[in-house]
Order: C-alpha cells, then structure tokens, then sequence
C-alpha cells in the first residue's frame, strides 16, 4: 500500500474495553501487520500509544484545528448525556470536559465516524436497565435514530456513522470496515438497516452452527451444557441474529453456540433488553416466541412437529447429553 | 497543564504546584491524577476515576442469572473474572458447587484470561515508558526502545501475538473472549474431549516456548523457582537475554525498588481452586505477618466519592450506589474499600505474597513493595500459572459431568470471591422475588485506587505516589507513570 496513511483516532467513553480487547486478538495475519499493510495509522488508541495526558492533549487538539487529518474516527463504548445533560459521568480526563463534547467535535472534522461495538452503536448494555449514566449509541438511541450526534448526521464522507455493532466487536469486523473505508469501497448501499456493515451483518449466527443437525429434528437442550439446540429452551438466538460468528469464528476455533450458550443477539440494538431472562426462551402455548428469521409461523410450527416426530434417537439422546453419548452410524458407502 | 489552586477540588496544598494527569493511557479505561508538587517530588496525589455507568444498578430488577451476561461486561480485560465472581455468588445462592471438570475448566479459563493480562500488561502498558526519549541517556535505552517502543517494539508486536493465541484456549472452552457466557454456578457448558485437551496443550505449548524463548530466556520452572533476591540477582546477570533480564536491568539503573511503596498490606480472595486447596491461598499479609481474611471485615466509603451514603462505611450487603452530581467533596467516582477498616493492596504481589512466595516476602521485607516487586510478582505468577495450567488440561474427563445444575432460588443473599489478574474481585447479590435486589462490586482497582476515606488516610495509589520525583517542566511525570502503570490498573472495573 502507498500513499498517504489512513488516519485513525481512537476514544473510549461508557463501554468496557473489551472491543480493543478484542481486536488485539486479531490473528493470522496479527493486528499490527493487518494495519500497516492496509496503510492505516493509530493517530492515537488509549491502549497502544505512548502519549499520555498533556501530549495526547495537544495531539486532539491538532486534528481539532486540522493540521492533522482524520480520516476515521473510533469511537467505542457508549456516549453518556447524564448526570441532568451535563455529559459530567465520563469527563475526559484531564480536560474538564465531557467526553461526549470531545466526540461531536472530532465528528465534526472527521472523514468518516466508526461506532466500535454495540455501545458506541446503540448504547448497549450501558444503557440497559434503569440506563442509570443516560447513556446512547453515536446516531442512534437503542433502535431510534438519535444519539449523540443525531440520526441525521453525516461525516464528511457523506456516510452515516458506520456501526460495527457487536458485544464486543470480531477483531476482523474491525479491521476489515477501516480497510473498505481506506480503500473506498464502502458506500450508504453496504450498510444495513441498523448501519451495521452488509460484510458480517448480512449473515445470520445460524449459518455454520454445530448444532444445526439437532435444530433440523427439533432435539433440543434441556439444561446448560446438554448438546442439543438451544432456541426451544435456552434462550438462543442465533437464528435471527445477524452476524457471522459461526462461520468467521473467534479466537481460533470458537462462537458462542460453540461454547454451549446461547446467542444474545449481541449485534442488535438493545439487545441488552430482551424483556425475559438472557437464557430463558419466551414461550406461548409451547411455541418459542421470536421465529427464525423469514419464517412464517404457521410453517415453522408444522415443521417442528413433524420434525419432532422424525427425531433419530441418537439425536435425541446426544441433545440432553453433556458428551456425544451415541457416534453417528458407519454404513458401506455402497448399501446408500 | 498546570492549573491555579483556587477553585480546584480539593485545592492544592499552600506552597504547591498542581499537576492534573489525564486523559492516563495504556490503563484500561479513564483516569485522571491529580499531583501538587513541591520541591521537585508530590507532595500528595489524589487518584480520580472520571467515568460512572452504574453496573450495580442495571443490574437491579432482573433475573438473577442475568448477572452472567451483564457482569462481564464490566470490564472486556477481565471479563472472564466479572463472570467468575457472579457464578460463585449464584452457586452459593443456590448451595451448589461445580462438578470436577468444571472446576478445573473454569480455572483454565480464569487462568488463560489473567495470563492474558499479565502479558499484555508487561509489554503494552508498562514497558513502553522505558522507550521515551526521556531515557535517551540510559545505557539501556537503545534495547528497551528497539523491544518497546509502544504499539511498534518488536517485543511488544511479539507479546500481543502470543496473547492472541494463548487466547484460542477460550476460543476452544469458552466460545469466545472477552465476554462468554461458559461459566456457570455448576461448571461450565462446554465440555472437552481427548482430542480439545491435544489442542489445549499444542497451544499453552507454543505459549510456553514463545515466554522461555523471549520473555524469560529461561525454563518456566527455573522463574517459578526464583526464591530469594540473590537467585533473582543471579538469574538477572546470566546469559539467555529475555525481555524479564532487560527489566531487571534498567529497574536496577533507575531504583525501581524504593520507587512507588505503599502500605505493604495485602489483601488476596486466592484463585484456582483444586481438590486441595488453591494454587494461591487466601489470605492478608499485614505488619509483615500474614493472616486470615474475614469477609465481614469489609466495608465502602463514600465520604471522597460522589455518591450518596456518606454518613457511615457500609458493608457490601448494605451498600448503595446513587451518584450525587452536584457533591463538592468527592472527587472521584470510586468508592472507599477497607478492610478493618485498612486500605489494603490487592494484585499479583498480593497473592504471591499471601500465598509465600519467598523471593516476593524477601524483597518486601528489604524495599517494601514498589514498581519492582509489583512487575517481579507479576512474572513470577505467569511461569508459575502456566506451569499448573498444562497439569489441569490433564485432568479434565471427557466422559464426567461439566455442569452441576441448581434450582432458581427466590430469596437469599450471597456473595462470590475471586482473583482478577490484577486482583481481589468481589461481588455481593440479594435476592427478593426472585429478582436481583441488591448487587454490589468491589474490584480491585477499587482497592488500589481507592480515594480517601473519612479518616483521610489516602488509598494505596495515593500513598505510592508520595515523593515520587518530578522532574523540572514535567508536565506527565516519568515516574508517576511508572507507579501508576505498576498496579496494572482497571478503570472500567473500578467504579464499573
């Protein structure tokens, strides 16, 4: 890559840490190797720079008078506006003032603006609850447009605020939106309905689970640990959760589902609330309430009985086992 | 920036400059000290954690269960611990413990994440301080900026690849780091067979080789072995090279072991359990003597932060957290920890020196505990943790249970202790409803970075930065740096 460096300035306000975290996890090839072959440069991230209070100061204050240029900035964790609109629960240390004045300033001279995780995005699970600290996502307040900067809001680009959305965020959602964004092939059109990037987000969780087999007969986990599908019992969500989790994978070989849990739907604006216990699935009259996406009621319920009824026993019994207790037949490939 | 004394709170002391420290990088999440100098060191130091989120209350109203997935996020560095801490206080909730394997499962993963953090913290947040042109002079600089110069050292770009493929342990038993959903009062919901424990150890393996290689230039075995100042003297002047020798060496030349002291009391929960006892035990060491730790001992108070409760110290159960914007006192959102009503010090040096480690207990008898001993500490338990690690992935049984199961209990109270990388992580949950009523965090930098209490005493950061040296024009202390940067902070955790 030649030219001009893409520059990147990276804040945290009301979020946890865990999306650098996260992205410091980046592998094959490692972060630092993917960034400098795709000419990005840190102007300046809380976790990796050498420059701490007056000298980060004085860098903000260059690309605020934009004798430095921002081509992307990094905004993770949530934008609190409390206590009373003051925006005093996170001051950004050292300057006296609250962090989420800094952000819509540095929006404003920004080439594009990235909402790192679900809390940058949408507030996420700084805002569940009583959403004590008044927190709210860049361009949107849980599903609603607004936010700290406005629904309507568009950064020098043009672009709304893209919103890698996510609890935390795949390093390589990270990495692969600020190399499209560099390499200038990431228009409105990539962006999904929530302005989530269309890369990862128009995938579901579902694609590529390990437990597609016992969703298929309906072989259901019971408890925690048991191998079956979690959406009838436990609180899965992968089959409307979009991100591409089971087939991109996290820290070599992981995903949720992987681990035995279920999908939160973490990507989705509050997913924080889901108006019933995170590993409960809400029922009616027997039936899981949220369907698997583009499905219609009256067909998934039909499926599920019959594929209830065609339940191979070694489904059955593996589904509410914690080990595969019965190993998939071995048949002469000639007697099909 | 220098800032005038009036109208600063707390106003800075008659004869005093005031330094304000911030935006405090390479810590996780936001800090801000204030310094008044005098004389060419601080004079005193008041530690400010400038972001509140209220994790406590979001908490309120909701399924008790539901702490597993809000807890860890808390923190995305010690994520993993936030999670341990409320499945223990569920388990106890419910009068359950995990089965063998998930007992051993959830040390891997409580182990994998703080081996993680010890690293990151060794090579991203401390090391690089020694690469500023400050040290230029030094005979040592040139290797130190070459190793550590920050986000480009070939050690630290080294270090963050080992830390991501230490971190496929979690990729393979918890789904996923940071923020899974494994643990679980009764165990954990993945189980491993024979095949994932060969995939566990080719990982810790190549882990091992990468520290023996470059960070220790030595056996793991023979760093967990150090057992007095004079096997670490000699260990340090012997060839191998390692980025641990180079330490050694510049922290020789820059005095860091009277840089940084301060109570020389500590206070650890002990981690990984076993079937006999744990691989650090708990306890406190205090007046150069360790003792038991009693949890009803435990207190927070808010007379310097800005929360309502100020009229007395309360204990977990008790506890509350209302932020009061408008108070003048405060001066921080961090609330007060003690123990008998002590300020204690909590971390890797904590446990290694609750747990006995001899060359930790012989070098806090010699220097007290400074930046030295803090990061010696540290690296002495990532040899000694690893070490217990490839024992566990042995022991784990394909074919037993992973995952006791509970019942949903309506009413009760109940509290989960744990070690964070950089800590006692406490928390306390009631119950009424089967709702979550009450829920209270002590973390451990809540410990460390406490502010004052109503007695004034200073909390342990406060303390450690007394007489620390400002150089002339400073305007970010080199040496606050240091000090700060050696409790491996987490601000996020702090106030959460």
């Amino acid at each position: 890559m030649t030219g001009a460096p893409f520059n990147i300035l990276w804040l945290q306000s009301g979020g946890c840490g865990g999306c650098t975290m996260s992205l410091l996890c980046a592998d094959a090839p490692d972060l630092m190797t993917t960034l400098k072959s795709a000419g990005i440069h840190i102007l300046w991230h809380p976790t990796l720079s050498e420059e701490t209070g007056a000298e980060a100061i004085a860098l903000f204050d260059e690309v605020l008078s934009g004798a430095v240029p921002l081509h992307a900035l990094c905004i993770e964790g949530a934008l609190l506006r409390g206590p009373n609109g003051t925006g005093r629960f996170h001051v950004l240390a050292g300057t006296e003032t609250p962090t989420i004045d800094w952000v819509r300033r540095l929006a404003g001279v920004a080439e594009h603006v990235v909402a790192v995780g679900s809390c940058a995005a949408y507030g996420g699970v700084t805002a569940a609850g009583v959403n004590p600290a008044d927190a709210c996502g860049l361009a949107y307040d849980g599903r609603q447009p607004g936010g700290a900067l406005g629904g309507a809001f568009r950064s020098r680009s043009g672009l709304p605020v893209v919103n890698v959305a996510g609890c935390p965020t795949h390093p390589n959602w990270v990495t692969e939106t600020l190399m499209l964004l560099a390499a200038g092939l990431l228009g409105p059109g990539d962006l999904d309905s929530y302005g989530r990037p269309r890369f990862y987000a128009d995938h579901l969780v579902h694609h590529g689970c390990p437990r597609n087999e016992y969703y298929e007969y309906k072989a259901s986990a019971e408890k925690l640990s048991d191998l079956g599908c979690m959406m009838e019992h436990l609180g899965c969500l992968g089959t409307q959760a979009h991100a591409d989790c089971n087939t991109r994978l996290w820290n070599g070989e992981g995903s949720c589902t992987r681990g035995g849990y279920a999908c939160i739907n973490c990507t989705a604006p509050e997913f924080e609330e889901p108006g019933h216990a995170f590993l409960q699935t809400p029922k009616i009259g027997g039936i899981p309430v949220g369907l698997p996406t583009d499905m219609p009621k009256a067909w998934f319920i039909a499926l599920s009985s019959l594929a209830k009824a065609a339940t191979p026993e070694r489904l059955r019994r593996n589904a509410v086992s914690d080990h595969e207790v019965i190993p998939p037949a071995v048949r002469d490939i000639k007697r099909r | 920036m220098t800032k005038p004394i009036a109208g600063a709170n707390p106003g800075a002391e008659e004869g005093t400059r005031r330094l304000v420290v911030g935006p405090f990088n390479r810590v996780e999440g936001d800090l801000e000290v204030r310094l008044d100098v005098a004389e060419g060191r601080v004079r005193s130091a008041y530690v400010s954690s400038p972001l509140f989120r209220g994790f406590e209350r979001i908490l309120e109203g909701r399924d008790p269960h539901d702490a597993l997935v809000i807890a860890p996020r808390i923190c995305g560095i010690c994520s993993v611990s936030q999670a341990h801490a409320a499945a223990l206080a569920l388990a106890a909730l419910q009068g359950i413990a995990p089965t063998p394997n998930g007992r051993i499962a959830t040390n891997l993963i409580l182990a994998t994440e703080n081996l993680a953090d010890h690293l990151t913290h060794f090579h991203v947040f401390f090391m690089p301080d020694f690469a500023r042109a400050a040290y230029a002079g030094r005979p040592w600089f040139a290797e130190a900026e070459r190793r550590f110069k920050a986000a480009e050292g070939t050690s630290v770009r080294r270090a963050l690849k080992t830390r991501a493929e230490l971190l496929h342990v979690l990729g393979l038993l918890a789904g996923r780091w940071p923020h899974t959903l494994t643990l679980q009062p009764g165990g954990v919901t993945r189980g491993a067979d024979q095949r994932d424990k060969m995939r566990l150890l080719a990982t810790l393996g190549a882990v091992r080789a990468a520290l023996e290689e470059h960070l220790y230039g030595a056996r793991l075995e023979q760093v967990a072995e150090l057992s007095s100042v004079a096997a670490l003297t000699a260990y340090g002047a012997a060839p191998g090279g390692g980025d641990f020798r180079l330490f050694l060496a510049l922290a020789g030349d820059l005095e860091l072991a009277g840089l940084g002291r301060a109570y020389d009391r500590f206070l650890s929960y002990g981690a990984y359990p076993g079937g006999e006892g744990r691989l650090y035990a708990p306890g406190t060491f205090a007046a150069g003597r360790p003792g038991a730790l009693d949890p009803d001992a435990i207190t927070e108070d808010h007379s310097f932060a800005r929360m309502e409760g100020r009229e007395a110290p309360h204990r977990p159960f008790e506890g509350s957290t209302f932020p009061d914007a408008a108070d003048e006192t405060g001066y921080t959102w961090c609330k007060a920890p003690r123990l008998d009503g002590l300020p204690y010090e909590t971390g890797a040096i904590a446990r290694q020196m609750v747990d006995g480690h001899l060359l930790l207990r012989e070098m806090v008898a010699a220097d007290g505990a400074g930046v030295l001993a803090r990061v010696v500490a540290r690296l002495v338990e990532t040899a000694r943790t690893l070490i217990a690690m490839e024992t566990w992935v042995m022991q784990l049984e394909p074919e037993a249970p992973w995952c006791a199961q509970g019942a949903t209990v309506r009413q009760g109270r109940a509290f989960g202790l744990t070690e964070a990388a950089r800590g006692a992580l406490g928390h306390w949950m009631v119950v009424e409803k089967g709702l979550v009523a009450r829920y209270q965090i002590i973390a451990p930098t809540t410990w460390n970075f406490s502010p004052r209490d109503r007695a004034g005493v200073p909390g342990p950061l406060e303390l450690a930065l007394q007489g620390a040296p400002v150089a002339e024009g400073e305007k970010t202390p080199v040496s606050v740096q240091h000090i700060v940067r050696s409790f491996d902070p987490c601000m996020v955790c702090t106030v959460h």
